[in-house]
């Protein structure tokens, strides 16, 4: 017990949730755009990956870390085309769609590193985001470290969340994407686009995963290597039932998932550690991800028209 | 654009668009030949050879085919039922695991210890789709999700219990299960063969699946609770048991790819026993229509590309994982172009 | 057929509209013009095409011929944006609202350019408010539209229209779902906005409110122009006869012979499931060779009485027992065997399986049994048997029994429904919304067949939401709102006025 208090105090265990949220902030906000148009959007996983290549692989060929984080997204949402296609005006199964858009991307990406760098055996390393110093804030103690050593693309990230729930809660974009997945008919009948509204949810959330995607290999690890996203674009995908559809609460399930998450590589130094096999720790996060959907499968406000195609003029 | 429902498809559509998808996919892979700097033809040619060029080429594609047609099939059941198992790669290792476990207890007696444990494992197998699947039926939770988290949870397990418990005393460090003595393997089809019994086992699960599908109330069943739950629970078929017996069965079916993987090919479990046999199930299975024959056809095609690629891949220089970005590619055309021979794109 | 009474008075204009569905001819060579502040009435039977014609007008489809002129512009095809804009507005029979936004949002969506950074709710609440007031269309603009009754969501539907400025208002069938009272309110709707220079155009099969609300009538029949008259120059009969090309006799089903009581209700409660309200403490008694017809507003709790009838829910609280015998295990299953047959309201996602053959769907609730199954075996030979028998028995018009079934029509899907219901020699029939969407010699097989089961022993409870349906058919009425049930009305003691009172909740409280 004193264990798990002595690592509740520490600064480093604080910055350590904030940077484990961050990539999976980015990506359910991605997520949750897609599923609130009424798109499931399985490919998330493999738009992760390849976010996570081209950011990488455009920083090491030269180009600044901000652009590199374009290319990220410009990546993702070329992969979000192609699954909005798919989709949207052709209504195939988003369960195959996505799925093959994850095999898609993440062979991409395998094949791109090997043609780009054919002869290494240990990816190169880039230089990542530093920390953004904010005067004050970053000095004070125990907090400055705990809260304000974080990268730009961490606060970018929480800026996103607020700027996600602000659109969708109080544009007339939001609530044309709520009402198409909740009812693309009400959609249509007000002479708004169905296709076109989904199809932009879809690649926009997509070049988001592409960024959450992006933050491993340039802000968090500073390297590429092929198992690095791990799971994460499927956690990201209970995040969003976790978080009821809701970006705020999507945040904080995200976070507090970041929080378990750190917490337990930290548990693994402790005596529990040396009883416990890690790989019980390392399941941690992907138990966690199916208690969540277990306790929301009562209470999800699922959007009613999530999954269902809409062909204007269906007889 | 607006897609109309085309009453009676003509044959030239049924088969046309299908062949023009694999075309697209050739030319796909062509462009990408090029991208790494080889002849397109060469490299398609090489990928040939590679795949069946040889006596020995065609049995390693055999080889690599049948946990495929395994996973296949396990895919190709459950998505019938609209029960989407994207586990079967942790259903794989659970039917792995099993089979090293009770092959290697001391005092088997010989003829039964095959049976023994291709029981253990399909019953593995089956428990692992199973929470999902209850999860599913009585509490509504996705199990899309669950089936691909358990993946990594199943890795992890397999990870530990070869870094502890079956760990061999023998492997010189090397995290791996003990190897399983000569009663426990499974024989070649053939003296100086090399191709196992998994083979055919795989092939008459396949000719098995099909006549359930198509001949018992259960298949009936399955396919009705697939296109419609609704109007089969109005019927008064149970859907929450049609789904778990598709769950124990596809389970089942993916466990065995590893039963025969282990039994069959390697002796011993190690963690990289499947280079992701249970997702490329999933392409298999699509490719093949759900079409349980399909399927073993389509495991053919697939574990051809890889074979091909990986001997082509050392000729022309070409990365290996032009074979994942083939499959994707060709799984992507395909569905699109089998939405294509049941509906025309009219405008307005 | 089209005249012109002043150009400047016409505010729409079809010309020449044709349209076909793949070999239906849904709109042929139609025109027809509209003028300010009038109401006029599209009467067909269902399959007309009326509804296929005002989707064209409003851009949902575009029309292989013709063009469509307002305020003397042309509207450019497919767009339901331009239409909006150019001042048509549509309220859809299936009401095309978001359930999880509010009222106001609902109005809102879409008429403020994507890329504002405000929705400008304050603004829009004191429009609707005005609005509400003008023309007395009263609903609390930040009501959840999943909480709202029919008669509200129209409401809301009116008002979407009403906010965009619509000068032209197209309603689908919008009685169809409301008591007499509420359609009357709706009516004095309309005669509100034609004061204010609106022009209507109001779809609708209901001859007598054809006469009450218009003041011309179009009549389509086969996707053609069938006439054209003013209201007050014709008669029921008349619009009868040019609606369906001769004279037609409905159904007038002989006395009934009333048997036992072979299925009871008693107490019964089952809960409410999200905004449909569950059945809360019912008696019902449903007798041998007696239609029992239940009217109401959709959404008053006849799902979950359909629902219990079917087995798929069992009584919360209360008694149900079939020929005296309580009911314990209930199940779709157990029903079946209890010999209730059971006519769904939904038959293309719930009473059949579109992409199963005709065969597999005729075997759907025997599937398990001899003939067609033994020991888990599918015997498919009896089985296209069985359907080949079905197809004869009950005319259905098909390619033949592999035909997928989502090829058939709706009148021929239901009579496989109707089939599969009567071979089986049900003792109670279910029949839920039998008639809705056929055309009208399906309606009338349908009908004719369930009052030959009637005769021949069945106890039959006929639920619509169609007043003059029930009206029709039944031997005994019975009201249900809010999940409460009024007493039985033999036939012919209650008028249709009489019985929208029930349908409101006026009495209800008191039976129960």
């Amino acid at each position: 017990m004193t264990e798990l208090f002595d690592i509740l105090m520490q600064a480093s265990f604080w910055a350590a949730v904030l940077r484990i949220a961050s990539p999976l902030i980015f990506a359910t906000m991605g997520e949750l755009i897609c599923e609130r148009a009424g798109v499931l959007n399985l490919g998330i996983e493999g738009i992760m990956v390849i976010g996570a290549f081209t950011g990488w692989i455009a920083v090491y060929a030269g180009l600044g870390l901000w652009p590199g984080v374009g290319v990220a997204l410009l990546a993702g949402m070329a992969f979000g085309a192609l699954h909005a296609t798919l989709t949207v005006p052709f209504g195939l199964s988003q369960h195959v769609v996505g799925l093959g858009i994850t095999l898609l991307a993440t062979a991409t990406a395998s094949f791109a590193y090997r043609l780009a760098l054919p002869e290494v055996t240990s990816p190169p390393r880039i230089e990542p985001f530093a920390p953004l110093h904010i005067p004050g804030l970053s000095d004070l103690p125990w907090l400055g470290e705990a809260l304000f050593s974080q990268t730009a693309l961490t606060w970018a990230g929480f800026g996103l969340a607020g700027m996600v729930a602000f659109v969708l809660y109080r544009t007339p974009l939001g609530l044309a994407l709520r009402a198409a997945g909740e009812n693309p008919q009400a959609v249509a009948a007000q002479g708004l686009s169905v296709t076109g509204l989904r199809m932009g949810a879809v690649i926009a959330g997509s070049g988001l995963m592409a960024v959450g995607g992006a933050f491993l290999t340039m802000s968090a690890f500073s390297s590429f290597f092929f198992e690095m996203v791990n799971g994460r674009g499927w956690i990201c995908i209970a995040l969003v039932v976790f978080g009821a559809w809701r970006p705020g609460k999507a945040l904080l399930g995200a976070l507090l998932f970041a929080g378990f998450d750190a917490l337990q590589i930290r548990m693994q130094q402790t005596p529990l550690g040396q009883v416990v096999p890690y790989q019980v720790f390392l399941m941690v996060p992907y138990l966690l991800s199916i208690l969540a959907l277990i306790l929301m499968s009562r209470r999800a406000e699922i959007p009613a028209a999530l999954m269902t195609p809409f062909n204007r003029g269906e007889r | 654009m607006r897609l109309e429902p085309i009453a009676a498809p003509s044959l030239a559509r049924r088969l046309g668009l299908p062949a023009l998808a694999l075309a697209a996919t050739v030319l796909v892979a062509s462009a990408l030949a090029m991208l790494a700097g080889a002849d397109p033809l060469a490299t398609l040619g090489l990928i040939l050879q590679g795949a069946v060029g040889s006596k020995f080429a065609a049995l390693e594609t055999l080889n690599r085919a049948t946990p495929l047609i395994f996973t296949g099939l396990a895919v190709a059941v459950a998505f019938r039922a609209k029960l989407w198992n994207i586990g079967a790669e942790a259903q794989l290792y659970a039917g792995a695991l099993l089979t090293v476990v009770v092959g290697t207890q001391a005092g088997l007696p010989g003829p039964l210890a095959l049976p023994l444990m291709a029981g253990a494992a399909v019953l593995a197998g089956a428990l692992v789709l199973l929470g999902p699947v209850l999860l599913k039926t009585r509490m509504g939770v996705d199990e899309v999700v669950t089936t691909l988290l358990l993946n990594f949870i199943m890795a992890l397990l397999i990870s530990y219990l070869l870094e502890g418990p079956l760990k061999d005393p023998m492997g010189m460090g090397w995290p791996k299960s003990p190897a399983l003595p000569r009663d426990a393997r499974l024989p070649r089809l053939a003296e100086g063969l090399r191709l196992h019994w998994g083979f055919a086992l795989a092939l008459i699960c396949a000719a098995g699946i099909w006549l359930m599908q198509t001949r018992t109330t259960l298949g009936y069943e399955i396919r009705a609770v697939g296109l419609s739950p609704q109007a089969a629970r109005f019927a008064g078929i149970p859907v929450g048991r049609v789904l778990v017996k598709t769950a124990l069965i596809s389970g089942g079916l993916a466990a065995l790819a590893g039963f025969s993987e282990v039994a069959g090919l390697k002796g011993n479990l190690t963690a990289d026993l499947s280079p992701g046999f249970g997702y490329t199930g999933i392409i298999v299975a699509m490719l093949a229509l759900l079409h349980p024959l399909g399927v073993v056809v389509s495991a053919l095609f697939v574990a051809g590309i890889f074979v091909g690629a990986d001997s082509m891949s050392r000729a022309a220089g070409v990365p290996t994982y032009i074979a994942d970005m083939l499959l994707a590619t060709a799984l992507l055309f395909m569905v699109l172009a089998l939405l294509l021979t049941r509906m025309r794109v009219v405008r307005g | 057929m089209t005249q012109d009474h002043g150009a400047q008075d016409i505010v729409l204009r079809l010309t020449n509209i044709t349209k076909r569905f793949g070999a239906l001819l849904a709109n042929d060579g139609i025109s027809l013009a509209l003028r300010r502040g009038e109401v006029v009435a599209l009467l067909g039977e269902n399959g007309a095409g009326k509804t296929t014609l005002m989707n064209i007008l409003f851009g949902h489809y575009t029309a292989d011929e013709g063009e469509v002129e307002v305020f003397g512009q042309k509207l450019p095809p497919g767009l339901p944006g331009a239409a909006l804009r150019a001042g048509v507005g549509m309220v859809h029979q299936h009401f095309t609202l978001a359930d999880n936004l509010t009222v106001l949002d609902n109005i809102l969506l879409g008429t403020e350019p994507l890329w504002r950074l405000s929705l400008g709710r304050g603004a829009a609440r004191r429009r609707v408010a005005r609005l509400s007031q003008e023309f007395g269309l009263a609903v609390d603009p930040d009501a959840r539209v999943g909480a709202l009754s029919v008669g509200e969501r129209q409401r809301v539907e009116i008002l979407k229209a009403l906010y965009r400025e619509a000068r032209i208002l197209i309603l689908d069938e919008p009685t169809a779902v409301l008591t007499p009272q509420e359609s009357e309110a709706l009516f004095d709707t309309l005669r509100r906005m034609v004061a204010q220079g609106l022009s209507v155009i109001f779809i609708s099969h209901k001859l007598h409110e054809v006469m009450a609300a218009s003041q011309r009538v179009l009549v389509l029949r086969h996707g053609r122009l069938a006439g054209e008259v003013a209201t007050a120059d014709t008669s029921r009969e008349a619009l009868a006869e040019m609606m369906v090309g001769a004279e037609i006799t409905p159904p007038a089903p002989s006395p009934a012979r009333p048997g036992a009581v072979r299925l009871r209700l008693a107490g019964v409660v089952t809960p409410p499931q999200g905004t449909r309200p569950g059945l809360r403490g019912i008696d019902l008694d449903l007798r041998a060779g007696q239609i029992l017809g239940l009217a109401g507003v959709s959404g008053n709790g006849q799902g979950a009485l359909a629902d219990l009838l079917s087995g798929l829910e069992a009584p919360q609280a209360g008694r149900m027992e079939l020929d005296g015998v309580p009911v314990r295990q209930w199940s779709p299953r157990a029903a079946l065997a209890a010999g209730i047959g059971r006519i769904p309201e939904d038959r293309h996602r719930t009473g059949t399986i579109a992409d199963f053959s005709l065969t597999e769907n005729a075997v759907l609730e025997t599937y398990a049994r001899p003939p067609v199954a033994r020991r888990g075996l599918m015997d498919w030979r009896a089985a296209r048997r069985a359907a080949q028998d079905l197809i004869e028995a009950y005319d259905i018009r098909c390619p033949g029994p592999e035909a997928r079934i989502r090829l058939l029509s709706g009148g021929n899907m239901q009579k496989l429904i109707l089939g599969r219901v009567l071979e089986a020699g049900p003792v109670v029939i279910l029949a839920n919304q039998p008639v809705r969407g056929l055309d009208i010699g399906a309606v009338t097989y349908v009908q004719d067949r369930l009052i030959a089961a009637r005769d021949a022993g069945a106890a039959v409870l006929l639920i619509s939401e169609d007043l003059d349906e029930v009206l029709t058919l039944s031997d005994v009425v019975r009201v249900i709102c809010d999940g409460r049930l009024s007493p039985e009305f033999p036939r012919g003691s209650k008028t249709p006025a009489e019985l929208g009172q029930w349908m409101a909740g006026a009495g209800v409280d008191h039976a129960a």
